[in-house]
């Protein structure tokens, strides 16, 4: 007991003073800080979502001088987002032509096509058409849009429909009197679905992709910090000083893992306060799950960290054995893109990656409010991975430190 | 009374042999100078007798514990000063001898007292809160013999205690370290400079290859060689040759620093 208990008060002590060390290099903070607020920016400009688009310049090309054509105009003209911009900055083009040639002059990021016939084809009850022309070398941009523009044009049609299928129940009341009370656009559309969500509002990118950004941030602190400033003391010759100390080999790695941590979990709440403040992420879980969740994810890291600061004789090296392991993670965790999007093959590397487990549970805290029991296996594995890494690392680092 | 016992002492890298059975011992309150060319094996022996490498066969002892069998009580008697600078350049030279002071586990009080002892010594007690990444060279070394003297070790291993020094500070260290032999440590040292092992050592071995060639006082060696006036110098010259020493130690793992991958499980 006395043993274990001297084992710990080391490895405080190794923490406090890497961590003295390490606040007295102002570069090093500075970059520490930043990191994480650059990471959630980046992330948070370079997706679109609905809000963040406004006076998408968008070619119109009416031939067509009726009523509803107008109407279709007016409509995306006055089409505004939430917070009051226009969506869409018209320009008016020719014919279906213009408007092609405009795209590729990248002068317009899409089209709407209304052929001169429109209104006479409405009025003759024949269907009448309006093409949409995206533009392909913006396929983000395309996808909302044309999604944006069928809803106008549905919209519309609906609003027809509407009327032309008022006249006709009043045509036919005479004939069939149950007919008169029937709702118009309950004949035009019989199922109408609504969606109820777990959480209020729309979902938002930032929901999905802030837990993610958390649990990696963390993972690179620890993983990386671990490995480089291990091999930094070997470096300096100050690992020496410490391995002829009568102190335990655990004690000296594990004050590392402990001030590694500190860093880590710093970096994790900054993440969190931005993606609060300046992106509108709720926390819908309990913080104390969330925060239970993100230090077992760092105690599951922990053993990657000892292993590679074993290995690695130099921070260079330490540096490039992290970047190799950290960029598939990042990717095929599901912290930027969902699982399900990734093929087959991909699928099933990232359900070896721990980050995969960290990124889903603290998801469904933060996100959909989840409980323990609804993260329970996430739990389960992280910490079966942490143990076993840990087995492996500790007495490979006792082992390799000593030459 | 022996302090070090060294029995068919050998390390091995990857089959080159960086230490090749060597034995000798070394008494209670000496000075043993410990010579040899680039690459000869003293800092890889330093390293076996500090626990920081396992030797490949053979035994030792230092200060009566088996460096193999209870290394943990080895380390509680001795200090090191390496070639490179054991202290970290971001904490102030006490918070330094605090820090290391307290990893052998002594009381706070005890601690504080024996850093400022050591610190006045070497004149290094005015810049006690100032950062040692500020300090010279010189007045870093000088901080770094303090923290090796901190709890008081019987066996000291002085790496190249002077090198890259000014006169004046090597000055200083030389005349500590004779105070030191005058307090009953045992001092084990190495060096290039000839004339600084001929003033301060009691004993001198002289390894090359991995091997011990000689082990005497400097008197005896000098009088081993037909010159008028002999030297150190001449000694450790006509016994290891004048050919300069260009292998590589590409199998040492400290010495490739380069690499990859620095001490792979196999050197053990």
């Amino acid at each position: 007991m006395k043993y274990i208990i001297r084992i710990f008060i080391d490895s405080l002590r190794m923490a406090r003073k890497d961590l003295l060390d390490f606040s007295r290099d102002r570069m090093q903070l500075v970059f520490f800080l930043i990191m994480p607020v650059f990471m959630m920016i980046m992330t948070g400009f370079i997706f679109p979502t609905e809000n963040s688009l406004k006076n998408i310049p968008l070619g119109v090309a009416n031939q067509d001088t009726g009523q509803v054509s107008a109407t279709v105009t007016q409509v995306l003209t006055d089409m505004k987002t939430s917070s009051g911009d226009h969506i869409f900055t018209i320009k008016t083009c020719t014919d279906a032509n213009a408007i092609k040639d405009a795209i590729k002059a990248q002068k317009i990021n899409g089209g709407v096509y209304i052929a001169s016939d429109f209104s006479q084809m409405i009025q003759q009850n024949q269907p009448a058409s309006v093409s949409i022309i995206p533009d392909q070398s913006n396929p983000q941009i395309s996808q909302i849009l044309t999604q944006l523009l069928q809803q106008v044009i549905a919209g519309t049609s609906a609003g027809l429909a509407q009327a032309k299928v008022g006249e006709i129940i009043k045509l036919t009341a005479t004939v069939s009197p149950q007919l008169a009370q029937a709702n118009p656009s309950a004949i035009i559309q019989p199922i109408q679905s609504t969606i109820d969500s777990l959480i209020p509002g729309k979902p938002n990118y930032f929901q999905f992709v802030a837990p993610g950004i958390m649990a990696m941030i963390v993972m690179m602190s620890v993983m990386t910090g671990l490995a480089v400033s291990v091999s930094r003391e070997r470096e300096a010759g100050t690992l020496d000083g410490l391995l002829i100390a009568p102190v335990s080999r655990l004690s000296i790695i594990l004050g590392k893992a402990f001030s590694q941590t500190v860093r880590g979990m710093i970096q994790g709440m900054i993440v969190l306060l931005l993606a609060i403040l300046m992106f509108g992420v709720h926390v819908y879980g309990s913080w104390l799950i969330m925060i239970v969740l993100l230090f077992l994810g760092v105690f599951a890291f922990m053993g990657i960290g000892i292993l590679v600061s074993a290995v690695a004789s130099a921070q260079e090296s330490a540096m490039t054995i992290m970047m190799t392991l950290q960029f598939p993670m990042m990717f095929l965790s599901g912290v930027f893109f969902p699982i399900q999007q990734m093929p087959q093959v991909m699928q099933y590397i990232s359900k070896i990656i721990p980050l995969t487990y960290e990124a889903a549970a603290l998801r469904k805290v933060i996100v959909l409010g989840a409980g323990l029991g609804s993260v329970w296996i996430e739990v389960l594995i992280l910490s079966i991975f942490g143990v076993v890494m840990l087995a492996i690392a500790v007495p490979t680092f006792r082992r390799v430190i000593t030459k | 009374m022996n302090v070090i016992e060294v029995k068919n002492l050998t390390k091995q890298f990857n089959g080159f042999k960086a230490v090749d059975n060597i034995s000798f011992s070394v008494a209670k309150g000496e000075i043993f100078g410990f010579l040899g060319p680039n690459g000869a094996g003293k800092s890889t022996t330093i390293k076996m007798l500090c626990t920081l490498t396992r030797p490949t066969a053979g035994q030792a002892t230092v200060a009566e514990h088996d460096i193999i069998r209870e290394p943990a009580l080895v380390r509680e008697h001795i200090g090191l000063v390496a070639e490179k600078i054991i202290l970290y350049d971001r904490l102030t030279a006490s918070e330094n001898l605090k820090f290391f002071g307290h990893l052998y586990h002594l009381p706070k009080k005890l601690i504080e007292e024996k850093a400022i002892k050591w610190m006045k010594e070497l004149k290094m007690e005015e810049w006690k809160d100032k950062l040692v990444g500020t300090f010279s060279t010189g007045m870093k070394q000088r901080v770094n013999i303090a923290r090796a003297l901190l709890t008081d070790p019987e066996v000291l291993f002085l790496d190249e205690p002077t090198l890259g020094l000014d006169p004046q500070t090597s000055r200083l260290i030389r005349d500590f370290i004779k105070d030191l032999r005058a307090h009953g440590v045992t001092i084990i040292l190495t060096t290039h400079i000839m004339p600084e092992a001929d003033e301060l050592s009691d004993v001198i071995a002289i390894i090359d290859h991995g091997k011990i060639i000689a082990v005497d006082t400097s008197q005896n060696l000098k009088t081993t060689i037909k010159k008028e006036k002999a030297t150190l110098e001449d000694v450790f010259l006509q016994m290891t040759g004048r050919d300069m020493r260009e292998e590589t130690h590409e199998n040492i793992p400290s010495a490739r620093g380069r690499h990859m991958f620095g001490g792979r499980s196999r050197i053990r």
